[in-house]
């Protein structure tokens, strides 16, 4: 038994992680709000949450207990005439920032934030550095003696 | 057979390997040909062995031998044969031997069809790749071992997992694994290549087979992996920026790089060191892509074990590979002479533009996966990174290469002639703004930003066929002498054609699904309709089955159109018994490239049930333009330029040419 209880654990484990990854059954008829426009802004912001028990899913595609209950919240302060920013704060507020899925650009952030734009930048600059030292100094070396000789000699001189 | 053979022929490919990382080396180092030779006659009995240790273990699982703990943990007795199979690989331990196995076999494919390389080329070749043949081996017979055994043994397994029951994992992760060894080989011609101090236009041209073969399965992999989350996740996402779905993406990115900078390498002998650098980089995502997905750093879909004692051995493989071979490259890079010259505006300007977005677009895919990590271990502090950022940050990189790729191979090598390139275009740039206008009218619209991306998708497939129209000289030419032209041109010019053109089919497949996919969400009983994409979905009620290791409620609904029926589907609720584990298969039906996906969700109190229907249109196109970037990779393969013996032909003068050159 000794040996089993190691492997029975890890397959548990195997177990409940798939639990709550796979039956993804989101939203249900009975959460949808019955103005359109306003349920089109709930699925959008709805995307943009994480279901903080799941993975890495949104509450938008979870059918975990938490989801459901953020996805009711969301449409609750919608339905109360809250703006998306308003919305996202308030989650935030309950949450931590763990719940967006797009990072805010904040003083932790900004690396990750500004690494697409500092590469593209550098990288650039090296291609027109490169480019310009390419073009403006011969490069390579004259040849020497006997590689003229060669060269004549293959050439039919 | 006993297991314990199997596992003594893993010992022995550790000795074997260990003497084949080292003996070849000093003997290319001494000029020793003897010991140079051992690596032919040691690959293949590293072959050999490996082979045999695969074997042994795939008949325990076939034969469903639960002595052996490998085998209790990932089978059961009553599963599919085929899925008994796979399931040799479908866990840690036997798809670390998998990966031996492809690594090993590559090698020994050297080692027979590589009499061509130079001696001391060929000793190196096949050293190098020993090394991480001596790393896996160690990792497998340390950590949890496949072979080791159960006392007393179990009567019966707990069933594999559900969720990779079906037909993709039997190929799905060998696929992928196929990429990553591609790109150990490739890192090992450049590492042998480097230890020599000669990197040149002849490197290039042996590793490329090899990159184009890695980047084809790579593509492969990714591919079925979407698919099978598609199919089998049952909300019909194809691609959820997972890390470990970024953990195959990133090589692939890095991987597609390398292919284009090999050619400038190849043709103009330009860009030496950055392609080195490339191909280190990619193999080092590789690497990391299997550190990602086995250490269980992050816990996602497909981390189904988390043993921290894994992690830190392929950590340390890890900093050992790629510390060495930046070291090396550190060594010797200085000693590359730059190549070829070009101006900005010509045919290797696009292949480095290529590369700088593919760079920095891979750079983001892997700072947002690891940043959450590693700001977590600074600073304890939690945050997300998930698709919202990715699709931004990517998205916002895509649209400048999208739209440079159909320039690239119109422009000519050294100096290109951008205003006649766009001359060549502007007749595939109008044909595909106006087929973009016509899909529009008929999906009745959507965000006018739709318009642009199918513009750009359809503007590479019209773009590919652009270059070969006016590479035939179609339209200027006698119909006789185009055609002649047509067929006589390089191999490899239709695969860049077909490798662009399904690129730009997957993004048609992309941008079409993003915005006119439709989703209906609605609670049905018996008899009621629901309707989607002008198609009409009839509830005809719910059915109990019982299959070989699982039982199931499947509801069947009847779909038609305008009053005529077209098809019907089943889409049902499984529950694994072994297991109790639930899963969705979803009933997915195909019009053209379209699909209708139907998932059943919770019943409810009074009978109904909740049915989700999502109107897909053109989803097929995504995979599809895989299949044809495949296609591009294989075709390009068969390129007369690459195959094994062309280049022995040239292999003796132009070396000499180079020692004179020295």
């Amino acid at each position: 038994m000794r040996i089993v209880l190691p492997a029975l654990r890890r397959t548990l484990l195997a177990v409940l992680l798939f639990l709550s990854a796979v039956p993804a059954f989101a939203v249900n008829p009975d959460e949808i709000l019955a103005d359109p426009a306003l349920e089109l802004r709930a699925r959008n912001l709805s995307a943009q949450l994480r279901c903080m028990v799941c993975q890495n899913q949104s509450i938008d595609d979870s059918n975990a207990e938490l989801a459901r209950d953020l996805r009711l919240l969301v449409r609750e302060r919608i339905r109360d005439g809250d703006s998306d920013e308003q919305v996202i704060d308030y989650v935030v507020s309950r949450y931590g920032e763990f719940v967006l899925l797009k990072p805010r650009f904040s003083a932790k952030t900004y690396i990750l934030w500004a690494t697409p734009l500092i590469l593209l930048a550098l990288g650039a600059t090296a291609m027109v550095v490169y480019a310009r030292g390419r073009t403006a100094k011969p490069t390579g070396r004259k040849l020497s003696a006997e590689e003229q000789a060669a060269l004549d000699r293959l050439l039919g001189k | 057979m006993s297991v314990e053979l199997g596992h003594y022929a893993l010992v022995l490919a550790l000795a074997t390997a260990i003497v084949l990382s080292i003996l070849p080396i000093w003997g290319a180092w001494r000029g020793d040909r003897p010991l140079m030779e051992l690596a032919t006659s040691g690959s293949l009995a590293l072959f050999g062995l490996v082979a045999f240790a695969f074997a042994v273990l795939t008949q325990a699982h076939l034969a469903s031998d639960f002595s052996v703990k490998n085998v209790w943990e990932n089978s059961h007795s009553l599963v599919p044969f085929i899925f008994k199979f796979s399931g040799v690989w479908g866990n840690h331990e036997g798809s670390m031997l998998l990966w031996l196995l492809i690594l090993v076999f590559f090698s020994a494919l050297v080692a027979i069809f590589g009499r061509n390389l130079p001696d001391t080329l060929r000793a190196n070749v096949l050293a190098v790749p020993a090394w991480g043949a001596t790393a896996f081996p160690l990792f497998i017979l340390v950590t949890p071992n496949p072979f080791s055994r159960l006392n007393p043994a179990p009567p019966e397994g707990p069933d594999p997992n559900p969720g990779a029951q079906d037909g993709g994992p039997p190929i799905h992760p060998p696929l992928p694994f196929l990429g990553y060894v591609g790109s150990f080989r490739r890192l090992s011609f450049s590492l042998a290549r480097l230890m020599e101090g000669r990197i040149d236009a002849a490197w290039a041209r042996w590793v490329r087979p090899w990159t184009l073969a890695a980047w084809t399965f790579l593509t492969a992999g990714i591919a079925m992996g979407s698919y099978w989350a598609y199919y089998e996740l049952g909300w019909g996402g194809w691609w959820f920026w997972d890390p470990v779905e970024n953990a195959s993406f990133m090589p692939w990115l890095a991987g597609t790089a390398l292919l284009h900078s090999a050619i400038v390498m190849e043709k103009r002998e330009a860009l030496k060191i950055w392609t080195i650098l490339l191909a280190i980089l990619t193999f080092s995502l590789s690497l990391l892509g299997t550190f990602l997905v086995r250490s269980g750093v992050l816990t996602s879909v497909h981390a189904f074990a988390t043993d921290p004692s894994r992690g830190i051995f392929i950590l340390c493989i890890l900093v050992l590979f790629i510390g060495g071979a930046l070291a090396l490259f550190a060594f010797r890079a200085p000693q590359l002479n730059s190549g070829g010259l070009f101006a900005p505006i010509s045919r290797e300007g696009a292949l480095v533009l290529n590369n700088l977005i593919l760079t920095v677009s891979t750079a983001t895919v892997l700072i947002g996966t690891l940043y959450p990590l590693l700001l977590e271990s600074l600073t304890g502090e939690k945050i997300s990174v998930g698709p919202p950022f990715f699709n931004m940050t990517f998205g916002l990189l895509m649209i400048p290469l999208l739209l440079a790729v159909p320039f690239g191979p119109l422009l000519a090598w050294k100096r290109g002639d951008l205003l006649g390139a766009l001359q060549r275009l502007y007749v595939a740039a109008g044909l595909a703004f106006f087929v973009a206008l016509v899909f529009y009218y008929i999906e009745n619209g959507g965000p006018v930003m739709a318009v642009l991306g199918l513009a750009a998708g359809l503007f590479l497939v019209f773009g590919a066929v652009s270059d070969l129209w006016f590479r035939a000289g179609i339209g200027k030419q006698a119909m006789g002498v185009a055609w002649r032209r047509l067929v006589g041109l390089p191999r490899s010019a239709f695969g860049t054609a077909l490798a662009h053109m399904g690129l730009g089919i997957t993004v048609l497949g992309i941008v079409a699904v993003t915005t006119f996919e439709t989703e209906h969400v609605v609670e049905m009983k018996p008899g009621m309709t629901a309707e989607a994409g002008g198609y009409t979905l009839a509830f005809d009620g719910m059915r109990s089955a019982v299959g070989p290791n699982y039982t199931e409620d499947r509801g069947h609904f009847t779909v038609s159109r305008g009053g005529a029926t077209v098809a019907d589907v089943w889409s049902s609720k499984r529950l694994y018994t072994a297991r109790r584990m639930p899963t969705t298969e979803a009933g997915i039906l195909t019009f053209g490239t379209s699909q209708l996906y139907v998932s059943l969700g919770d019943p409810m109190a009074d009978g109904g049930i909740v049915v989700r229907i999502w109107w897909k249109p053109y989803i097929l196109c995504i995979w599809g333009g895989a299949l044809v970037m495949m296609f591009g990779g294989f075709v390009s393969l068969s390129d007369r330029r690459l195959r094994v013996g062309a280049p022995s032909r040239r292999a003796k003068p132009v070396k000499a040419a180079l020692e004179a050159g020295e």
